[in-house]
């Protein structure tokens, strides 16, 4: 368009239409229209709601929560699907004979920029097949009230032993006692599909299903 | 029995109900407020304070949340501020919850209750249209019972005098916290309810010239033989509307409590069970204000064809049908009709709530004193002049507005029939798209319910 004329300077290379400025007259000036046209919106979501509502013909809020109408999520009966790694409470891992497979190395506890996570570690005892080879933790404690959820102890940890895919939050407690998971607590947790164990086998060599080693199996 | 105790059982029963209406009203439009508000805006609103019954939750569709809230209320601590005045914080929420109380009493519910005639003729008596029920001479007749509690004289003036006590409990709520905030918006109150009392006054001269009365019962009788108000003085209705609206604070007039400018203005202060009086007040100023807009502008108790002796359908003067029902019947279809004509007010009420934004302040006083007053001023100028052109207009005239009366009763029962059919039927029927997905891809003319391939699951 032609270069537009905004009060007594004319501006070359103005971008953008000019915005229309409300009219000064009467009707306009007594807001009547404007008002009858807001309550026109108001009502016809008013009415569509009531009647879908009535009618129990809401759109699903877990399914499509962006459609047009009532689209409440009935929190705790029905819940949004979080993503796949949605970092929620901390749980460690199982070996498939049910012991942890966190060998107490201490990486998550040094990586965790809250310090939330407390080992203590230990020896196995003599006559376990693991002894000299690995520890175990004796304490695990996580703070979950400490704790940012920020997924580096997870990262850190090279055994695949401690995971935040329970997609839990922490449930509000009543005393900040309740917030710290012992390592019962954390063991009995499992991920959104109940599963306790993980997907990639650790296999040490004194594990009985162990393949054993050799030149082409140099690691499992 | 004596007349005099009949009248005073009569006048127990009717404060009864309207003690009974006006209380359970207030606690019921929280609930409506706040369920139509989410409606309005796509969410749902209260819906899960449930009750035990036998092992059995029943929600009511959040109805027992009013009475989770009085509990709360009641219970919650009611801490005054240190160095606010005690007694003023104390008599504030008095003074703010008394007058719409009060209010209800001269506002008529039905027309007068004709005891004698039913007592003479029986319980399906039927009375006569014109001429007033005999008032009780001797002691063995049985008084008339009038519509309204107080049978005042002056009418609408009682409630613009108690409408000026409402002024002085919110004045004192913000001087007697101790707060500036609290302060601001007692003074903010103060000055808008004062503005909107002169206009919401001067706006009912006109409805008054029209009426030829001061007092709501005739007023009600007026607009039943001949038309209802916002037919008569449509502008004085806007007027009335828009002040009634100012006076009882609410959006878009709520700037003393302000939510989101200066938190509950004058009742920042104020917890458990005084705010539960303001907040009652509120919501009962609401209630009240509706019952007078409807006593005032909309026809009141009435019906349109609806008489004191049956159903009269007629069109200019002739009379298309008469069905002669009871007394009581009629007074009882009188009594349903004004609650409905409430309860429709206070929903419209609320819808204007939440659609209008708020006005600031200097465009509220500008409002009230630069618009609202001279456009009463006008309004009144005008009825006068038509008052006068139609008195000393011929007969012919009044004809023709007689027919025009009846033309608009047409309309308005009709409205008052089709009104109820048409929610029914909307709510009935099933709506032609479930959701927004199915509405795209019908226009695109796919399948309308498929799995979802993009929800995500673990």
């Amino acid at each position: 368009m032609a270069q537009p004329l905004v009060g007594k300077i004319q501006y070359d290379r103005v971008k953008g239409k000019p915005v229309k400025k409300p009219g000064r007259d009467a009707l306009e000036q007594s807001y009547v229209v404007e008002f009858v046209k807001g309550m026109g919106i108001t009502m016809r979501h008013f009415f569509k709601n009531t009647k879908s509502m009535f009618r129990g013909e809401r759109p699903d809020a877990v399914k499509d929560p962006t459609s047009e109408g009532i689209t409440t999520l009935a929190y705790p009966e029905q819940k949004k699907v979080y993503p796949k790694r949605f970092r929620g409470v901390h749980r460690l891992t199982h070996r498939a004979d049910g012991s942890p497979r966190c060998v107490a190395c201490l990486c998550c506890s040094t990586a965790c920029p809250a310090q939330c996570i407390y080992i203590e570690a230990g020896e196995y005892p003599d006559g376990n097949a693991r002894r000299g080879y690995e520890r175990y933790p004796v304490k695990f404690v996580i703070d979950e009230l400490r704790c940012i959820f920020c997924g580096y102890c997870v990262e850190a940890c090279p055994c695949d032993a401690i995971r935040m895919d329970t997609g839990r939050h922490p449930v509000p407690y009543d005393s900040r006692e309740q917030f710290i998971y012992g390592k019962d607590m954390l063991m009995s947790l499992a991920d959104v599909d109940g599963k306790q164990l993980a997907e990639n086998p650790r296999h040490e060599p004194p594990d009985p299903d162990h393949p054993g080693i050799d030149r082409l199996h140099g690691a499992h | 029995m004596r007349p005099e105790f009949v009248s005073l059982i009569a006048s127990i029963v009717k404060i009864a109900i309207v003690l009974g209406f006006a209380l359970q009203a207030a606690a019921l439009l929280t609930w409506l407020e706040r369920r139509q508000s989410a409606m309005m805006q796509d969410r749902l609103g209260p819906h899960r304070a449930d009750i035990k019954v036998g092992g059995k939750k029943f929600t009511l569709a959040g109805l027992l949340h009013p009475i989770a809230d009085s509990i709360k209320l009641i219970w919650k601590q009611d801490f005054v501020p240190p160095n606010a005045d005690k007694l003023l914080h104390g008599l504030a929420p008095i003074l703010s919850l008394f007058p719409p109380l009060v209010l209800m009493g001269v506002i008529p519910m039905a027309d007068t209750l004709c005891l004698q005639s039913i007592h003479e003729r029986g319980w399906f008596a039927e009375v006569p249209r014109y001429g007033t029920c005999a008032a009780a001479s001797t002691i063995k007749m049985l008084p008339p019972i009038s519509g309204q509690i107080v049978d005042i004289n002056v009418g609408i003036l009682y409630v613009f005098g108690l409408a000026g006590m409402g002024i002085v409990g919110a004045t004192l709520a913000g001087w007697s916290s101790d707060n500036k905030f609290s302060l601001l918006g007692g003074l903010r109150a103060a000055s808008q309810l004062v503005s909107y009392e002169v206009a919401m006054g001067l706006s009912i001269v006109g409805c008054m010239m029209v009426y030829g009365t001061l007092r709501l019962d005739e007023a009600a009788r007026w607009q039943g033989e001949n038309v209802w108000g916002i037919f008569a003085q449509p502008f004085g209705f806007l007027l009335f509307l828009t002040a009634a609206i100012a006076e009882t604070k609410r959006t878009p007039f709520d700037l003393p409590e302000g939510e989101s400018e200066i938190v509950a203005g004058y009742l920042v202060e104020y917890s458990g069970f005084k705010f539960g009086m303001f907040y009652t007040g509120e919501y009962l100023e609401l209630a009240v204000s509706s019952a007078l807009i409807v006593a005032l502008y909309l026809g009141g108790f009435n019906v349109p064809f609806l008489h004191r002796d049956g159903i009269t359908l007629s069109l200019g003067g002739d009379v298309l049908w008469h069905k002669g029902l009871p007394h009581l019947v009629v007074i009882l279809i009188q009594v349903l009709t004004f609650f409905g004509k409430v309860s429709l007010l206070c929903w419209w009420q609320i819808f204007i709530r939440w659609t209008l934004p708020r006005f600031r302040y200097d465009q509220l006083m500008k409002l009230g004193w630069r618009m609202l007053l001279p456009a009463c001023l006008v309004n009144i100028f005008l009825t006068g002049i038509a008052l006068l052109a139609f008195d000393r207009a011929g007969v012919g005239i009044h004809e023709t507005f007689q027919s025009l009366g009846d033309v608009l009763n047409w309309f308005v029962l009709l409205f008052m029939l089709l009104f109820p059919l048409w929610i029914g039927f909307g709510l009935l029927t099933p709506s032609r798209f479930l959701s927004r997905r199915d509405e795209v891809r019908a226009r695109r003319s796919l399948p309308a319910a498929a799995e979802p391939a993009e929800a995500h699951v673990h």
